[in-house]
């Protein structure tokens, strides 16, 4: 197992695990470390296929990632703080006003 | 300004400065200029008058506006003064400009006396326009719009339904008689490619025949001249009419506006006169209206419904004479009508006015003496259109007897006699009014006599004018004076040597009607209750009006009614209109309901159906990408 196979795998590894935090937990909060994890293992896999590529391209667009990611973050976690304070829980699953 | 212009707009300067501005400058404003401008209109048209004896015969023509070019063809806004529309221009301003003034005393304590006054000059404009238009489009445009006028004037105390309703029928009606103007005019544009009546006229007598049946055009106008002119069938509009003012029944009903049927078959003599079936068709129609009304007359208990139904009478009359080829001497009649109607008209309104609003002659009686000049002018008129010599009524009628037998263009011994048995009856309900109103001893209750008094200057005055008129009008043949413009028809000459002895006759039958009237009414109301009461059929029928309005309602009001209700309001309106809307919205409210329940709230459920959704589409594109 070459290293460019080992850090897609570990790129993988940190998806998927995001994926299934973002799935199982129920607190906005942990929810969105999660989809943060997502993110990671995205960006590593750019940045692997950029190294084996030979080019630059795909670790610059690392960067507008991470901006996307910060900004993303920036009005989350406000929205999931006015929403928990509102309705005095960080649970999900009661914030169902609009279900049919 | 063009002459012929001004007159024109003189009357619209009157509506818009009252209608504008009459309310907030107070009664004096309004009597001024609601007066002022027609008498004005009148002084220009006799100067008119003056001019077009100057100019040897021919027309005045005056083009005030080009309101459409179509191609080759541009509609004009023009003028044509001849003989006859100089007569009618003189007629209607000349009459008009007297009812305007009695109305000043008339309608002196109205609250809506600034819209009144406007509504009147309204009709004013409208009707000269009418009269003066050179072509039919112009024509058409007052045609209609004195419908409009006599709508709104019917209708004034519009707070009482019934007075609403009144103008309404008479709006009604008479659109049905303009459908059949509309289609005649669209023959003729369609045949000879111009609307203007001299052109009309030139082109049925010149030498090639136009492409269209001057027959079917004929009747379709006349069709459009039976509603204005209230013949039969559609002269059920007139009676209701009454519900106006009184001077508007004197102005729109009585003297101009229903006259225009007959100026529109007199205009258009040159097209009648090669439509023979047609001009048949007149004269029947108009013997017809005239004899029917006049039974329904006899018999009518309201002072301005006996009038009425003496109009539509007399317009028979006329129509009679255009129907036998004698379109100077029906203009002659609608001449002599506009002076002893208006007059007579005007006498009931001041009957009404110094009765506080009654209007039932058996509850009337021995006004002689209270309202002497009222009683005089009356009577005068009443002689006038009974035909006793030597009033108006006597030369015009007369002569239109004597066409009616014995013109070379359909005169026939028939005609002649039901036309002279309406004499009779003409004579008889005129001075069975006279004797129940004026007469007979008093059958008022004690507050009505108590309040009776004579009526102020400004409709004495018009009064005396008008019986005046009525009295002398006769001597000035108008029909001679017009035989330049539309000759007279050949009589048959074996006929000829019968005139004097016919003249003598209808003497003798207007003499006939004076007497009988006398006999019955003499002693009051008793002797015609004896006769209603041999005859009880023929009352009930006589003042059922031959039972027209309630046919009417029957034939064409409740099928109509049936179908708006059934088929248009609960079939086509609620079920399928409403229904398909109403059927949409709730199949897109359950749709809606069906599928909202995907929306369950639970975030992760919503992530699966994403991560799905994104799975299948790679699984998608690596497929066939």
């Amino acid at each position: 197992m070459d290293r460019t196979q080992l850090l897609l795998g570990l790129a993988f590894a940190l998806f998927s695990l995001g994926f299934v935090g973002v799935m199982i937990r129920r607190n906005a909060l942990v929810m969105l470390m999660f989809m943060e994890l997502m993110l990671n293992g995205v960006i590593l896999s750019l940045v692997t296929f950029a190294e084996r590529s030979a080019t630059l391209s795909g670790a610059v667009l690392v960067f507008p990632v991470f901006v996307v990611a910060a900004a993303e973050i920036a009005i989350a976690i406000p929205i999931v703080l006015l929403v928990a304070r509102r309705r005095r829980t960080l649970d999900v699953g009661a914030w169902s006003e609009l279900k049919g | 300004m063009n002459l012929l212009t001004l007159i024109v707009l003189l009357p619209l300067a009157g509506f818009l400065l009252n209608g504008l501005f009459g309310a907030r400058l107070g009664k004096g404003f309004v009597s001024v200029v609601g007066c002022g401008l027609p008498v004005l209109a009148f002084l220009a048209a006799v100067r008119a008058f003056g001019e077009l004896d100057g100019a040897a015969g021919l027309a005045l023509v005056a083009t005030a506006y080009t309101w459409a070019v179509v191609g080759d063809f541009s509609f004009d806004i023009s003028f044509y003064l001849d003989r006859l529309s100089a007569l009618m221009t003189l007629i209607v301003t000349g009459v008009g400009s007297l009812i305007h003034i009695y109305s000043t005393g008339y309608m002196k304590d109205d609250a809506s006396y600034a819209r009144y006054f406007a509504y009147l000059n309204l009709f004013l404009f409208f009707m000269l326009l009418l009269v003066l238009g050179r072509s039919l489009l112009v024509c058409f445009v007052g045609w209609e719009g004195v419908g409009l006028a006599s709508y709104l004037l019917i209708g004034f105390w519009f707070e009482d339904p019934a007075k609403a309703a009144a103008g309404k029928k008479a709006f009604i009606t008479n659109r049905v008689g303009d459908a059949g103007f509309l289609l005649g005019m669209f023959l003729l544009y369609h045949a000879l490619g111009t609307l203007d009546f001299d052109a009309v006229n030139a082109a049925f007598q010149g030498p090639v025949a136009p492409a269209v049946s001057a027959s079917l055009v004929g009747v379709l106008l006349f069709i459009g001249a039976t509603g204005k002119s209230a013949q039969i069938p559609l002269h059920v509009w007139l009676p209701d009419a009454m519900a106006g003012p009184t001077p508007v029944s004197a102005l729109i009903h009585a003297a101009t506006m229903v006259t225009a049927g007959v100026y529109l078959v007199a205009r258009l003599n040159g097209l009648y006169l090669v439509a023979p079936e047609a001009s048949q068709l007149i004269a029947v129609v108009g013997v017809a209206t005239a004899f029917f009304a006049a039974t329904i007359a006899v018999v009518q208990t309201d002072i301005k419904k006996v009038l009425a139904y003496s109009t539509i009478s007399q317009l028979g009359f006329m129509f009679l004479a255009l129907g036998v080829g004698a379109y100077g001497v029906a203009v002659f009649h609608v001449y002599t009508h506009a002076f002893f109607k208006a007059c007579l008209f005007l006498g009931a309104g001041s009957v009404i006015h110094a009765l506080g609003g009654e209007q039932d002659i058996r509850r009337m009686g021995g006004l002689a003496k209270r309202i002497p000049v009222t009683f005089v002018a009356f009577a005068v008129a009443t002689a006038a259109i009974a035909g006793l010599p030597p009033l108006a009524g006597f030369f015009s009628k007369d002569e239109i007897l004597w066409y009616a037998f014995a013109s070379e263009r359909g005169g026939s011994a028939l005609l002649w006699a039901v036309a002279s048995v309406t004499a009779l009856l003409t004579a008889f309900y005129m001075f069975r009014l006279l004797m129940l109103t004026f007469l007979t001893p008093s059958r008022m209750d004690e507050h009505t006599e108590h309040h009776v008094h004579e009526s102020p200057l400004s409709m004495n005055g018009v009064l005396a004018v008008l019986a005046v008129l009525s009295a002398i009008g006769g001597f000035f043949h108008v029909h001679l004076f017009l035989e330049p413009v539309m000759p007279l028809p050949e009589t048959a000459h074996a006929l000829e040597h019968l005139e004097l002895p016919l003249i003598i006759l209808a003497v003798v039958v207007g003499l006939a009607g004076l007497a009988a009237a006398v006999y019955v009414y003499r002693g009051g109301l008793d002797r015609a209750e004896r006769l209603e009461r041999r005859f009880p059929g023929l009352h009930r029928l006589l003042s059922g009006r031959y039972y027209v309005d309630e046919l009417y309602e029957a034939v064409l009001g409740r099928p109509l009614h049936w179908v708006s209700d059934r088929v248009f309001l609960k079939l086509g309106d609620r079920r399928l209109i409403d229904g398909s809307l109403h059927g949409l919205a709730s199949l897109a409210q359950r749709a809606a309901g069906r599928l909202s329940s995907v929306e369950t709230g639970q975030l992760q459920q919503y992530l699966w159906l994403a991560l799905m959704g994104i799975v299948a589409m790679l699984a998608w594109m690596w497929r066939y990408g």
